[in-house]
């Protein structure tokens, strides 16, 4: 397992602000959160809560107003179009509610596709493609579509894919949202599953209990803000006190 | 991204969407083959002519009244048969000068009737002209000094007129005249769909009395060799000049002539291409506007492809790519086409075309350049999508 003292994800006091019809709408409003390698964290909230934004400002798809975001140790704010675009890459990996997954292509392909854009030659994506399919217990589905699999193995796809690139985070916006309760119970399990032998960060949005009370550490948004935090001393003021981050870790390392 | 990846996706995107993609290439493909084919019929109307210019014989001069120039009315003549000897002696040998008088008369033979060109010649058109016989002989200065009723007829004249059989020594009617047909010319072929072999050659002494003149059309002197031609050329109107006091004389050569008919018919190749220009140019605009729907129709893809790591340029690459790729295979396929369509014209239509080598080179660059110039627009839009708005796109 990863150190206990680094961070992958660090807010501070974030704000995001949206122009809507003339109107300035803020999503978030002074978010604070730190989530560090290993952990296993839902962020719950109802539907407009800005859960959805703090998911995309988490996944470097998105800057913050103001506040500080550091991803992967890197203020995102210094970075170009570019570098965010390579720290994504390398840092992130997504699963999303509708699996968006191309849909002439075979999964393998589909898996490979991060490492398409890392540079990495044609005969090693394959192979580490076929690794991550296999990890998800897809390996008898290499050459499938997504069209010839059901919903549940889709996002098992997906879940391979956002694997591939051995991200420090992996984020999941409401994996389960489109599945029936057993293939939801299974993706579940293989998120459960990464997180507990590869140690890779789950961050799963969703507004389903069940599935919030999988993770070890539970962050509710409400209006823009951080309601409650199952890790409760979490502070901004607090995020480089190594105590307070090694009792942040704890529930972490038993999910 | 590297580009040979950038290249295979964009292959596939064109491949799942086969009739949209070949119907964009069909604007590139027809604009290219036609830049191809106008450009090839215009180059071959210019060979044609420079063959035909060419084939009237080398070093010539060609000595008419007034100013020569094209689209001016031709001047009345005031030339006779004495200038012959005049400008035998500035030529320095009487056989080296030819006349003609023409006139558009009809020609029968029997119930076959036929309506040519008939020139009035004297005996010297062989040594001047490259006009050779198949069969007979050519009209003689003795002919011409007594003014004898003589024809040479173009071949196929000679086939409309007298059929299968044998016209030497037989009659023909010319113009209410009976004439003897004394040869036949070897054939030249057509230009451009007019026959080349339907005129008569006759004594100019008699052609004068036919005719009702006493006039000549023009004369043409063959120089001694290449280098005479230009002082020739003064020399000969200089003669004239002194002769007939305040008239104008022209002596053009063959490569003046070439040279004025190489300008309009490279402008015409020009204005030509120009046209089939402006469809490779539609083309274009419909390359770019199926760009603009692809890009639309694949913004969530777009913004997946950014969610996992793709750069700006990345998603720049890979449109501008399937741009550049319509642009390219339809180019090369509008090629094959307008030089297919330009070959079997040459072959089985009047119209002369040939390939040069540039063009289908320049069509091609044109085409890519067309892909590269009208996909950069979408290509842009789709590289600068907000990941964000772009997943949530339905």
């Amino acid at each position: 397992m990863s150190p206990p003292t680094a961070a992958a994800v660090e807010a501070v006091d974030v704000h995001r602000s949206y122009q809507l019809d003339g109107f300035s709408v803020e999503a978030l409003r002074g978010v604070d959160l730190r989530i560090d390698v290993g952990e296993y964290v839902a962020i719950i909230g109802p539907s407009g809560s800005g859960k959805s934004t703090l998911m995309h400002l988490l996944g470097c798809l998105d800057r913050p107003t103001s506040g500080l975001l550091r991803i992967g140790g890197r203020d995102v704010a210094t970075l170009s179009e570019t570098e965010l675009a390579e720290l994504r890459n390398r840092t992130i990996g997504f699963v999303f509610q509708s699996f968006q997954l191309l849909t002439r292509t075979s999964a393998v392909d589909n898996v490979a596709l991060p490492l398409v854009y890392r540079g990495v030659p044609r005969r090693a994506r394959r192979v580490m493609a076929e690794e991550a399919l296999t990890a998800v217990g897809l390996g008898h589905r290499l050459s499938h579509r997504p069209g010839q699999l059901s919903g549940g193995e889709q996002q098992r796809v997906a879940i391979a894919r956002a694997l591939v690139g051995s991200p420090a985070v992996l984020l999941a916006d409401e994996p389960t949202g489109n599945l029936d309760t057993r293939s939801g119970a299974e993706v579940m399990g293989i998120l459960g599953r990464l997180n507990s032998e590869r140690g890779v960060a789950v961050v799963v949005v969703t507004h389903d209990p069940e599935v919030a009370a999988l993770a070890s550490r539970r962050v509710q948004v409400r209006d823009g803000l951080v309601e409650s935090d199952s890790a409760a001393d979490v502070r901004a003021a607090d995020v480089r006190a190594a105590d307070v981050v090694a009792a942040d870790v704890v529930p972490g390392e038993a999910p | 991204m590297r580009a040979t990846e950038a290249f295979r996706v964009a292959l596939e995107a064109l491949r799942a969407n086969r009739l949209r993609s070949a119907l964009t290439m069909l604007g590139v493909i027809i604009g290219v083959a036609a830049v191809v084919i106008l450009v090839a019929i215009g180059s071959g109307a210019k060979r044609e002519v420079e063959t035909q210019v060419e084939g009237l014989g080398s070093n010539l001069v060609l000595v008419v009244p007034g100013k020569f120039e094209f689209g001016s009315a031709p001047s009345v003549s005031r030339l006779t048969l004495s200038d012959i000897d005049l400008l035998g002696r500035v030529v320095g040998d009487r056989r080296r000068v030819a006349v003609t008088i023409s006139s558009g008369e009809s020609v029968r033979v029997g119930a076959r009737e036929s309506f040519v060109t008939v020139n009035g010649v004297n005996e010297n058109v062989p040594n001047v002209f490259n006009r050779p016989l198949a069969r007979g002989d050519y009209i003689t200065a003795t002919d011409v000094d007594t003014r004898r009723r003589v024809a040479v007829l173009g071949s196929s004249l000679a086939r409309t007129v007298f059929g299968d059989v044998d016209p030497l020594g037989r009659q023909v009617n010319v113009a209410g005249v009976r004439f003897r047909v004394i040869g036949i010319f070897a054939p030249k072929g057509s230009t451009f769909g007019v026959d080349r072999d339907t005129e008569v050659h006759i004594p100019v002494t008699a052609a004068q009395r036919l005719f009702g003149v006493q006039r000549i059309d023009a004369l043409a002197v063959k120089a001694p060799t290449s280098d005479a031609v230009k002082p020739l050329q003064r020399r000969l109107v200089a003669a004239l000049q002194d002769k007939y006091t305040g008239e104008e004389f022209s002596a053009v050569t063959q490569t003046e002539i070439l040279g004025t008919i190489g300008r309009i018919l490279g402008l015409l190749t020009l204005v030509l291409a120009a046209i089939a220009a402006i469809s490779l140019l539609v083309g274009g605009v419909g390359v770019s506007n199926i760009m603009l729907v692809s890009v639309r129709e694949r913004t969530r893809e777009i913004g997946l492809r950014k969610a996992l790591g793709a750069r700006q340029r990345d998603i720049l690459l890979q449109f501008l790519i399937e741009a550049v790729l319509l642009c390219a295979v339809g180019g090369v396929l509008g090629i094959g086409l307008g030089v297919g369509v330009s070959l079997l014209a040459d072959a089985f239509s009047p119209l002369p075309a040939v390939i040069a080598w540039w063009s289908p080179a320049l069509a091609f660059a044109v085409s890519a350049a067309v892909g590269i110039f009208f996909g950069v627009a979408p290509a842009r839009r789709a590289g600068r999508l907000d990941p964000v708005v772009a997943l949530r796109t339905e």
